[in-house]
């Protein structure tokens, strides 16, 4: 299982850590030892044998994380979820950071309320004024407290609406992020009309003159990730998962068992190569081995080059072209 | 019953449909048991009813064709795309077993049944889910054949009444499934865009995947009584929650009191409801 590979590459990038400040002479801050763990060091050095010097050392535990991470090459379903999930994985704001310039945010649906489950306002790709919005998932338990789990409400989809109606106004691109569990299914959410809000933007993206691109980002489950998903181009990275449901939801519908997710992950064809065979996505970003949890950078410098070709690409549509561009996407699915 | 005369352009579905409802194996062949308030009535009457509990006023759920004979001008009904059969994209286990029980269940092909007919002499597209197939869930060919129905109805010039039913998304067909309600939606707003007249009538269940895509887009949205209405199903939320629901949360009238509903429309008022909305917008 990929949980404990990373967990023993995670280790042994701790002991690298160590051991490059040891060699540097940097005693001061030696980083914890004790949050390393003792089992998988041992493991380690017993199929190594002790080490003398700190450079000898350091190569073979490098040779070492390569073997597993050489193992990670192809993955499970079950184990895209659970990198797609993985609370160190990039989110929208290490996006817009790593790809954008001038952020300005917008906030609030301007008719009812602020959700922060959505993110979004105006920035610069490449110079390019563009529209940027995307579910917001916390770093940690507080934010995700805060920003409810990326699981939007009504407002929510509205928020995002506002600001994509008023790119197809000012005529800039429009780039999203999808990163949801699903619509948050409460009472108010239904009280204040879930269902209308996103069909209503499912509606309205389909009409837009602007280029749309979408890139799911980490797991987009159901209506809740469409709904700021119709595009022109949808990008995954390689271990994101795209769905109708949560492999537990499905699991728990079709045999009233959510235990069974694992088998769900098989049957759902939810892995960006499935979604690509489907025509539902258009291009994979590729992720270092391990997850893009491993190097943010590598992450961006491949989404960066993806979102750059395809929005120059799309450029060179006329604006009615763009609009059916978009709409034959979907028309031609099912 | 004089909408019933209309059924003669498919007697044996609509004979089908309204023995599904009722003569189920034929145990009561006099009497009726509403299933929800437990009292008997004579068959007679609830036929007369509409299929409404004389006594209790519950709605039993009714096929696609028996509703179309409620409402359309007799002999005027001409189906679309009748030929288009459930498949299974994903080859899903189990799935083409499970259509074919469906199949031979309600004597449908798939959850949506379209047609263009004619109410009162004005000719419309109706597209009907019907919930017995199914649950009436979103798959890539009900889908399909609403988008061609309302593409149809575009291209013709012809108001589009939509009766809603759905238990959500069709799982064993997955992305497929869920990429309907971006199609849907879209030829909807296409419609729309065209000046067309759109009727959203929501009947008992609508919810997921079709709420969230065209059953939320009409000009007017009409809903029959008591029927549950939503995007979240209610076991969902309850969990999510950990709180029971209160009484008659997403129904009909909980929805015309949060402002989602234009009117509650009777069984028995259905067709005329519609021939009025349908003048007051004829040019
Ligand atoms: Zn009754």
């Amino acid at each position: 299982m990929i949980e404990t590979i990373l967990k023993k590459v995670e280790t042994i990038d701790k002991k690298i850590e160590v051991l490059e400040k040891k060699a540097k002479g940097e005693t001061k801050e030696l980083v914890d030892t004790a949050s390393v763990s003792e089992e998988v060091l041992e493991e380690i050095s017993e199929k190594y044998g002790q080490w003398d010097d700190h450079t000898r050392e350091i190569e073979k535990l490098k040779d070492l994380r390569e073997i597993f991470l050489k193992d990670m090459r192809i993955l499970a379903p079950y184990e895209k979820v659970y990198l797609a999930r993985h609370a160190k994985r990039p989110h929208i704001d290490d996006f817009i950071d790593g790809l954008f310039t001038d952020f300005f945010e917008q906030k609030g649906d301007h008719l009812f309320d602020e959700d922060k489950s959505i993110f979004g306002g105006i920035a610069r790709f490449h110079g390019i004024p563009i529209t940027v919005v995307g579910h917001r998932k916390g770093h940690s338990m507080e934010e995700n407290m805060e920003y409810n789990f990326g699981m939007p409400c009504p407002e929510g989809y509205r928020k995002a609406l506002r600001l994509m109606n008023q790119a197809e106004k000012f005529g800039r691109p429009i780039i999203t992020f999808i990163d949801t569990p699903g619509a948050y299914p409460g009472m108010e959410a239904e009280e204040h009309g879930q269902g209308e809000a996103i069909a209503m933007n499912l509606a309205k993206m389909s009409q837009y003159h602007v280029p749309v691109i979408s890139v799911v980002t980490g797991e987009g489950n159901s209506g809740g990730a469409l709904a700021i998903g119709v595009a022109n181009r949808v990008l995954m990275l390689e271990n994101a998962v795209y769905s109708i449901l949560s492999p537990e939801g499905f699991a728990s519908i079709l045999w009233k068992d959510s235990g069974r997710h694992k088998e769900a992950c098989k049957l759902m064809k939810l892995t960006a190569d499935d979604l690509l065979e489907a025509g539902v996505a258009d291009v994979i970003v590729r992720e270092p081995l391990g997850g893009a949890q491993r190097d943010y950078g590598f992450v961006m410098k491949n989404l960066d080059e993806a979102l750059y070709k395809n929005l120059m690409d799309l450029r060179k549509l006329s604006p009615s072209e763009l609009k059916a561009d978009r709409q034959m996407k979907y028309r031609k699915i099912g | 019953m004089e909408a019933l005369r209309s059924a003669l352009t498919f007697p044996a579905r609509v004979k089908r449909d309204v023995g599904d409802v009722l003569f189920k194996k034929n145990k009561e062949p006099v009497f009726v048991t509403c299933k929800a308030c437990g009292r008997r009535a004579l068959k007679k009457d609830w036929q007369n009813n509409y299929y409404v509990c004389p006594v209790c006023g519950e709605y039993r759920t009714i096929g696609a064709y028996y509703r179309l004979s409620l409402i359309l001008d007799p002999g005027s009904i001409h189906e679309l795309n009748a030929d288009m059969k459930a498949n299974d994209p994903m080859y899903f286990p189990e799935y083409s077993e499970k259509i074919a029980k469906q199949r031979q269940k309600t004597g449908l092909e798939e959850a949506a049944v379209t047609v263009s007919g004619k109410i009162g002499g004005y000719k419309v597209v109706i597209i009907v889910l019907d919930p017995r197939f199914f649950m009436g869930s979103m798959s890539s060919i009900v889908g399909e054949k609403v988008t061609r129905a309302v593409e149809y109805a575009t291209k013709e010039k012809l108001p589009l009444i939509i009766f809603s039913a759905s238990g959500g998304a069709r799982m064993q067909e997955g992305i497929y499934s869920l990429m309907q309600m971006a199609k849907t939606a879209a030829a909807i707003e296409e419609f729309n865009a065209s000046g067309g007249l759109y009727i959203s009538f929501l009947t008992h269940p609508t919810t997921g995947g079709v709420t969230a895509s065209f059953a939320s887009l009409g000009d007017i949205t009409l809903a029959e009584p008591g029927a549950l209405i939503g995007f979240a199903g209610p076991r969902v939320i309850e969990q999510t929650i950990h709180k029971k629901l209160p009484q008659g949360f997403q129904r009909s009238e909980y929805l015309e009191a949060h402002g989602f509903v234009d009117k509650i429309v009777e069984r028995s008022q259905m067709r005329d409801t519609l021939l009025q909305l349908i003048k007051l917008h004829s040019k």
